[in-house]
C-alpha cells in the first residue's frame, strides 16, 4: 500500500463517511427539506450495527440490513408528524429527534432493565458506549479491509443519486423544492414523496453509521449531537445543493482540511473556520454549482478569443 | 313519444354549487352556484377583489370550502387534495406565474406529464426497460406539446431564463400535459403585450376547437367576450349576472360594477 494510503487511511475512511452522510443530507435538501436528523439516523445504524456485531457472529455487511431498515421504520411516523412543518420549524424539530436518540442511547439501559431480570444488563452502556474490540488491519487488494465497504456503500449510494436525479423521481422531488403549490396542483402527492425522501435519506444515513462503527471503534452518544447534524449540513452546504457531485466535494473538504491544516497547529481551527466562512460567503451555490463554473468557463474563454483578436 | 331528456341536455361538468368562503370574518364568496358544459368556455369576470381566484383556487383543492359543494361529472370534488383533483382532470395556470425556474422548459412540462408514468421507484434505480421506455415517451409528448405553442426551440433553456409571456405560454403547456378535462387559466394574458395577447387568444380559439373545457379569469374584456360562450359575473363575492358575452355586456348590474353606481 503507497505511503499516502497507510498514513491517511483514517481520514480516507472519515471522508468516505462523510460523503454518503452528504448525500443523504442532499436527497432531503433537493426536496426542499431542512431536515437535521440524519446524525440521529446515523446514530440507528451506528448502534444497531455494534450491537449486533458485539453479539453475534453476523458480518458487518449483512448488520448493515437491519440498521437501515431500523432507520427507514423509525423515519416513517416520525416523517409524518414532522414533514407538515416547513424551513426552520423542520430544522428545529429534526434536531429534537436527534436529541431523543441521543437521550435513548444515553439512558437506555434503564430502560431495557425495566423489562429484564437481570437489573445489571448492559446493552447501550450509557455514556461510555459500546467498544467494538480492536481487529488488527488487513490489506484486501490494495486497501484496508475497513475500507472497502465504505468504498462500495458510497459507490451504490452514489450511483442511487446520480440516477434520482436525471430520473422523473429527481424532477419530481425538484418541482416540489422549486414550488410546492404548483407541484400538488399538477398531480403530485407531495407529502408521499416528501416522506419518500426522508425515509431513504434516514436508511442512507443509517447505512453510513452501520459501516462507521468498525472504524470508530467507540459508539457513543457525543459522536451524533447537534454538531454532527450541522456538520451534515455543512458538507451540502459548501459543496453546493443543486447537483449531487456537490457534497462529495463539501465532505471531502471539510473532513479533511483540519488534517492539511494541522501545521498550523494553534491556529489550525481558526484558519478551517476563516475557509469555510469565505467560501460560503464567495460562493454561495457551493463549490459544486453548475451555473457558476459555466459562467466562469465562458468568462474565462471569452477572454481568451477577445485577447486573440486584439 | 317518451324520449329521454339526457339525451337532449347534456350534463354539466363542472357543478359550482352554493360555495362560500369565508376567511374568518371575511367573506370571500358566498352562495356561488353555476354550470359549465362540457365543450364550452365560461369567462368569469369581475372587479378586483371579487372572489374570483380564491373560487378558482376552491376548484382546484388548494383552499376548503366553508359550504357548498363543487362536483365535475357529477363527482363530488370539494374535501379532494390538489393532486386528487389533478387525477381526476382538473389542471390550472396562475395568476402569478408559478413555473419551476431550474428545471429546463420541457421538464416542466413533463411535472405536468408526471401522472401518465406507472414505472415504479426500483425500476428507476435499476433503470429497467419500462422507466427508460416512458421517460424517452413523456419527453416526446412533451416536446410535441411545446411545438403545439411555437415553444420548441425554447425546450431546452432554463424555464426561469423565459420572458414573460413565455413563461405564461409554457404554465398552459404545463396544464395541458396533464390531459384534463378542465381547464383552469387564472389570468393568462396578464402583463402580456398587445401581439402575445393575440397569439395567446388564437392558441386559446385552437384549445376551445378540441373541446376541451375551459374556465377562464381575464381582465382583457375583449379577450372574454370573444372567446367566452357564458360569462359569470363575480362582485364582492356576489355572482351578480351569467350569460352569454353579450347579455353579460349590456347587463345593468355589471355596469355599475364596474363603473360604479351613477
Amino acid at each position: 500500500m503507497p505511503d499516502f494510503l497507510s498514513h491517511n487511511i483514517t481520514v480516507i475512511n472519515f471522508i468516505l463517511i462523510n460523503m454518503a452522510l452528504g448525500l443523504s443530507i442532499y436527497l432531503t435538501l433537493s426536496t426542499g427539506l431542512l431536515s437535521l436528523a440524519n446524525a440521529g439516523f446515523m446514530a440507528i445504524g451506528a448502534y444497531t450495527t455494534a450491537l449486533i456485531i458485539t453479539r453475534t457472529d453476523i458480518p458487518l455487511g449483512v448488520a448493515i440490513v437491519p440498521a437501515m431498515l431500523l432507520a427507514a421504520l423509525v423515519a416513517l411516523p416520525l416523517g409524518m408528524l414532522v414533514l407538515r412543518l416547513r424551513d426552520v420549524y423542520l430544522a428545529i424539530a429534526t434536531l429534537g429527534f436527534g436529541e431523543i436518540v441521543r437521550i435513548a442511547a444515553l439512558n437506555g439501559d434503564k430502560v431495557v432493565r425495566w423489562f429484564s431480570d437481570n437489573k445489571d444488563l448492559i446493552v447501550f452502556n450509557g455514556a461510555e458506549g459500546i467498544t467494538l474490540s480492536y481487529v488488527t488491519p488487513k490489506i484486501v487488494l490494495g486497501l484496508p479491509d475497513s475500507t472497502w465497504p465504505l468504498l462500495i456503500y458510497l459507490l451504490v449510494v452514489t450511483y442511487l443519486a446520480f440516477t434520482l436525479q436525471n430520473s422523473r423521481y429527481g424532477r419530481v422531488l425538484a418541482s416540489i423544492r422549486q414550488d410546492e403549490t404548483a407541484a400538488h396542483t399538477l398531480g403530485i402527492d407531495v407529502v408521499r414523496y416528501k416522506l419518500l425522501a426522508f425515509v431513504l435519506s434516514a436508511a442512507i444515513a443509517a447505512g453510513a453509521g452501520a459501516l462507521s462503527a468498525p472504524v470508530m471503534r467507540v459508539i457513543d452518544p457525543r459522536n451524533y449531537v447537534f454538531s454532527k447534524a450541522v456538520d451534515i449540513l455543512a458538507y451540502a452546504v459548501l459543496g453546493g445543493m443543486t447537483h449531487w457531485f456537490g457534497p462529495i466535494v463539501g465532505a471531502t473538504v471539510l473532513t479533511s482540511l483540519p488534517e492539511i491544516l494541522s501545521f498550523l497547529k494553534d491556529q489550525r481551527d481558526v484558519a478551517n473556520g476563516l475557509i469555510i466562512m469565505i467560501s460560503t460567503i464567495y460562493l454561495p451555490g457551493g463549490l459544486v454549482d453548475p451555473k457558476m463554473w459555466r459562467s466562469l468557463a465562458k468568462f474565462v474563454l471569452g477572454r481568451n478569443t477577445s485577447g486573440s483578436t486584439a | 313519444m317518451y324520449r329521454d331528456m339526457s339525451l337532449i341536455e347534456p350534463k354539466p361538468l363542472l357543478e359550482i354549487d352554493g360555495v362560500t368562503k369565508k376567511f374568518g370574518g371575511v367573506v370571500a364568496f358566498e352562495d356561488v352556484s353555476f354550470n359549465i358544459y362540457p365543450g364550452l368556455t365560461c369567462g368569469l369576470i369581475g372587479p378586483n377583489g371579487a372572489g374570483k381566484t380564491t373560487l378558482l383556487n376552491a376548484i382546484s383543492g388548494l383552499i376548503p370550502l366553508s359550504m357548498g359543494e363543487i362536483r365535475l361529472s357529477g363527482d363530488t370534488l370539494s374535501g379532494l387534495p390538489p393532486h386528487k383533483i389533478a387525477a381526476r382532470g382538473v389542471s390550472r395556470t396562475f395568476q402569478n406565474i408559478r413555473i419551476f425556474p431550474e428545471l429546463s422548459v420541457v421538464e416542466n412540462v413533463m411535472i405536468g406529464w408526471h401522472l401518465n408514468n406507472k414505472g415504479t421507484l426500483l425500476e428507476t434505480f435499476f433503470r429497467l426497460p419500462r422507466s427508460r421506455m416512458e421517460d424517452r415517451e413523456s419527453r416526446k409528448s412533451c416536446l410535441g406539446l411545446l411545438a403545439d405553442l411555437g415553444m420548441e426551440d425554447l425546450s431546452g433553456l432554463q424555464a426561469g431564463a423565459l420572458s414573460y409571456g413565455d413563461q405564461r405560454r409554457l404554465e398552459i403547456a404545463r396544464a395541458l400535459a396533464l390531459k384534463p378535462r378542465l381547464l383552469l387559466l387564472d389570468e393568462p394574458a396578464a402583463g402580456m403585450n398587445r401581439r402575445e395577447t393575440d397569439e395567446l387568444f388564437e392558441f386559446l380559439v385552437m384549445l376551445k376547437n378540441t373541446a376541451l373545457t375551459i374556465l377562464i379569469i381575464e381582465h382583457d374584456m375583449d379577450v372574454i367576450m370573444r372567446i367566452s360562450d357564458q360569462v359569470v359575473v363575480l362582485n364582492f363575492g356576489v355572482k351578480i349576472a351569467e350569460g352569454s358575452p353579450d347579455s353579460v355586456r349590456n347587463d345593468r348590474r355589471v355596469i355599475e360594477a364596474y363603473l360604479g353606481e351613477e
